[in-house]
């Protein structure tokens, strides 16, 4: 909890003139489930927050997720450390509702998980580069840990941690007002590790590519659709690919407002799952 | 009556981000509303003060028209050595960004058209920032 109070304790502070908030509008990402910076299901290559190469910025979040059978929140925060590195940590609680029954865990079972992530730029400017093709590209990694071992062995799962590895390329095509953003991952998570990792289908880590693209309507509004291949680890719960389309809002640098409608696929023993993605974000 | 609809989307799809601008009379009221803008932002006052600012809102018209592809030719200092020893960071960048971004929205310059500029404009942070 205390994570997610430093940002709010920082919001007060630009007031008595730090200096703070020198990135452009949006021009951070907005926070994406598994906390890192990016779209709603994939992070990219930006660095969290509004602080330039001289600053440091940082935002915490809470999104709320319906799932058709399912309902999972995630909340967190991230520290960007002059536009280079990016610290963020989350919890991710899926309230597993009627299923929990199905599944003989009870009504409204909870798996929680913890997840720190940490990101560097390594190369690029997707903002100011606009004169060359080159992308700025930004390598990750997202270590998580799941509560309920048990459970996910149960399930087939080979672990209850695991480290997910990234690298993202983010381009703004400014003067055709679009962002594109392809990221591949490394991974062996199963549902981004809340049924755990590694299963009786297969335990390994494998390249799995993410993409997003958002049309910029105006410098506050951005309207987008993203993609996100996934393992299939698990004997007993198939999982598929997710694609979302989305409207992220930013009224101002310290808040923004994130909704999405996106298509889950099979999560766990239910088919079809579609969710309706809500997300606030605060920060400087 | 459809004859005049699809005349005026294909003129409005053939306007280049120039005319879009409302030509050179239109970047004239821009830039008067973006140097109104840099003084009254504490982060860029200081560069701009006590600067010849009639100079450069002048340049900067034959500049951003230049870059849009109107018939104008920059005449002014080659930006590197118009911003050496200023000590401008990305903060101050991105500060004249925000003013001339309110500029163009507040005479109703087209997104689209916002962006077009921006992007030929975000290349010179390399003779800008830091030198």
């Amino acid at each position: 909890m205390f994570l997610l109070l430093l940002p709010l304790i920082a919001l007060c502070l630009p007031a008595y003139s730090l200096d703070t908030s020198g990135k452009l509008l949006l021009t951070g990402g907005v926070s994406s489930i598994e906390g890192s910076a990016g779209g709603g299901l994939t992070p990219w290559a930006l660095i969290g927050g509004y602080g330039t190469r001289d600053q440091v910025g940082a935002n915490a979040y809470y999104t709320n997720i319906e799932i058709s059978e399912y309902s999972l929140e995630s909340y967190g925060a991230l520290v960007g450390l002059y536009d280079r590195v990016e610290l963020s940590a989350a919890r991710q609680t899926l309230d597993t509702q009627n299923v929990g029954t199905k599944l003989g865990l009870g009504k409204g079972f909870k798996i929680k998980q913890d997840i720190l992530g940490v990101k560097v730029k390594i190369l690029g400017d997707a903002v100011l580069e606009q004169a060359s093709w080159l992308p700025q590209i930004a390598v990750g990694a997202q270590h998580k840990w799941n509560h309920e071992g048990n459970l996910v062995r149960a399930l087939g799962a080979r672990n209850d941690t695991g480290i997910d590895y990234y690298i993202s390329a983010t381009k703004i095509f400014l003067g055709q007002s679009l962002l594109t953003n392809a990221t591949v991952r490394r991974t062996n998570s199963n549902q981004m590790g809340l049924l755990g990792f590694g299963g009786d289908a297969n335990q390994k880590h494998k390249l799995y590519l993410e993409a997003s693209l958002a049309y910029l309507l105006h410098r506050d509004l951005a309207l987008g659709t993203e993609y996100r291949s996934k393992p299939d680890n698990l004997k007993v719960a198939e999982e598929e690919d997710w694609y979302d389309i989305f409207i992220a809002w930013a009224p101002t640098k310290n808040i923004s407002l994130t909704l999405a409608y996106a298509m889950l696929g099979q999560v766990a023993i239910q088919d079809n799952q579609s969710a309706v993605y809500t997300s606030l974000q605060l920060g400087f | 009556m459809w004859k005049i609809v699809v005349l005026f989307f294909s003129l409005s799809a053939f306007a280049g981000p120039f005319e879009d601008f409302g030509s050179k009379e239109g970047l004239v009221k821009v830039v008067d509303d973006t140097m109104i803008n840099l003084l009254a932002d504490s982060r860029t006052k200081p560069f701009f003060e006590k600067a010849d600012q009639t100079r450069i809102k002048e340049k900067l018209v034959e500049q951003f028209c230049a870059e849009l592809g109107g018939p104008c030719t920059y005449t002014g200092q080659p930006m590197n050595r118009a911003h050496k020893g200023h000590d401008i960071n990305s903060a101050h960048f991105y500060a004249l960004v925000e003013s001339l971004q309110k500029a163009m929205d507040k005479n109703k310059i087209p997104q689209r058209a916002q962006n077009k500029l921006l992007a030929k404009l975000a290349p010179m942070h390399k003779d800008i920032i830091n030198k």
